[in-house]
């Protein structure tokens, strides 16, 4: 049924009786033409697109947990495409179009609320460094505008413009970034999917693969032994695991990232606020909450949980960008597994097998990624070959020396 | 987390920095260029026990050879870099 202002009212006057659930709760077949490892955002939406535009229908979407339970639950819903080089900006820009009209596209409302993403900078030469993102950006042809201290003075209020080691000088923002809610993301992708007929298939965690050679025959999972044509990985966090399952390593690292959320608050901030010098950004959830973090604790961890030298500098950054935070509570915090990568940049394409795909190593930039995440790895299994927009994310990139490194920090993950 | 430094004792961790992975020894100059590929990129990246290279910057600046691991943050074993067998 769809969810439309009609229908709410007809079931309004029908006591909520008609409502089926959002998605068929499937149990596993024998055998499908393309297994998704991983019911998060990104492999519901690749199990979406390979049904909506490339007509493979027999698709099951295998899920350790519960749907979005991993990383599309663990982030801080940021959504943008203010990236510089050519390898990665298309890719983004192609996602934030995706996200423009998601709620549409999948008659689920995704709550994307375009409230502009804004990079404070605080020297003349990181004004620069800015101006030629920026520049980049509209020379791609997506939105750039960059902010003088004056400007981001009316638009953020509470700020610290005389911090003596940072002050503000300008910033750089993208008014059609923005957030949206990541639950939603995961639901609203798997209830369509199910619609074109996808299986989405819980509580079945993979624990390894039968092969033939160079071919995946078979997925071992808790719930038996499921054969698959192709096998499809969307599984960050975990990319190097059940890689290792396949007989493969990957350029990939574990890391924990961690993330906060105030009390509620009346609203406050409009926007999204990065302070890249001090680690730190923050934005204003729907529901109050101020969601904020930082940097990665810099360890590699599948602890899904930090340490508290990080808390404290994010608390530190939080109170001298905005002092009035000196007085709000902190509600909860938590850690999510990031797959860091020696570039700081994914991993969508063919891994050296005949028949397994991947999309990963996102760092900790994965949830705006999503739609495209998605769509370029069911091109990429539909077609046996990448997209032009994922092309320069495969991973032969790292032997061929093309790497994609936005912040040149050069090869080791946790500098990323 | 707390690392015992073999020369200063147990301290937390925000006086060490992590350099990452210590992977085995270096391939030799000449080795194949998928052996400098897999040394300069990849990583075994288990979950569960890994040796690692901290050094402790903040205090005596040693080079460590940690054993630690990734699914508790236990820290298993700590060892002098030099004392490993490693320059």
């Amino acid at each position: 049924m769809r969810y439309s202002i009609v229908n709410v009212l007809k079931e309004g006057l029908a006591g909520q009786q008609g409502w089926q659930a959002a998605w068929r709760d499937a149990v596993p077949e024998h055998r499908y033409d393309v297994v998704i490892v991983g019911g998060g955002g990104h492999g519901l939406a690749t199990a979406y697109y390979l049904a909506k535009l490339h007509g493979i229908t027999d698709v099951a979407v295998l899920e350790k947990g519960w749907l979005g339970g991993g990383n599309t639950g663990r982030n801080t819903t940021i959504v943008r495409s203010n990236y510089l080089l050519p390898g990665n900006e298309p890719f983004y820009e192609h996602s934030l179009k995706l996200w423009e009209g998601l709620s549409r596209e999948l008659d689920f409302n995704v709550m994307f609320s375009q409230r502009g993403v804004l990079n404070l900078c605080h020297s003349d030469a990181q004004r620069d460094v800015f101006a030629r993102r920026g520049n980049a950006m509209l020379m791609m042809g997506t939105d750039a505008e960059l902010l003088d201290a004056r400007q981001v003075r009316r638009k953020v209020k509470g700020l610290d413009f005389t911090n003596a080691r940072f002050p503000i000088t300008g910033g750089l923002l993208q008014r059609r970034a923005g957030t949206a809610r990541h639950d939603a993301v995961a639901w609203g992708y798997a209830r369509a999917a199910s619609a074109l007929g996808v299986d989405i298939i819980q509580n079945c965690e993979v624990k390894g693969f039968v092969r033939d050679r160079d071919r995946i025959t078979e997925v071992e999972t808790t719930r038996g032994r499921i054969g698959a044509g192709k096998v499809g990985l969307a599984v960050a966090g975990s990319s190097s695991l059940l890689a290792e399952m396949a007989g493969l390593r990957l350029p990939i690292e574990s890391h924990v990232l961690q993330a906060f959320v105030s009390e509620g608050l009346k609203p406050w901030l409009d926007t999204v606020v990065t302070f890249g010098a001090g680690h730190f950004y923050i934005s204003q959830s729907d529901k109050g909450g101020l969601v904020f973090g930082g940097d990665i604790d810099g360890y590699a961890s599948y602890a899904q949980r930090g340490n508290l030298p990080v808390v404290e500098h994010v608390a530190a950054a939080a109170v001298a960008l905005f002092p009035a935070l000196g007085r709000v509570r902190l509600l909860r915090s938590w850690g999510g597994v990031m797959d860091m990568t020696p570039d700081g940049s994914p991993i969508i394409g063919k891994l050296p097998l005949d028949n397994l795909y991947m999309t990963g190593g996102w760092c900790y930039g994965g949830f705006k990624a999503t739609p495209a995440s998605g769509w370029c790895l069911a091109h990429t299994i539909a077609n046996d070959a990448p997209h032009p927009l994922n092309e320069a994310m495969r991973l032969d990139r790292f032997a061929r020396g093309r790497v994609i490194d936005e912040r040149g920090a050069g090869p080791r993950p946790n500098l990323h | 987390m707390r690392i015992t430094c073999p020369c200063c004792g147990a301290r937390g961790i925000a006086e060490f920095s992590c350099l990452g992975n210590a992977p085995p020894a270096r391939p030799a100059d000449d080795a194949p260029e998928a052996a400098w590929v897999d040394f300069v990129y990849f990583r075994s990246n288990p979950a569960g026990p890994v040796q690692e290279l901290w050094q402790h910057v903040q205090g005596c600046r040693s080079w460590l050879v940690v054993t630690r691991d990734t699914t508790t943050h236990a820290v298993l074993k700590v060892e002098l870099a030099s004392g490993a067998g490693r320059r």
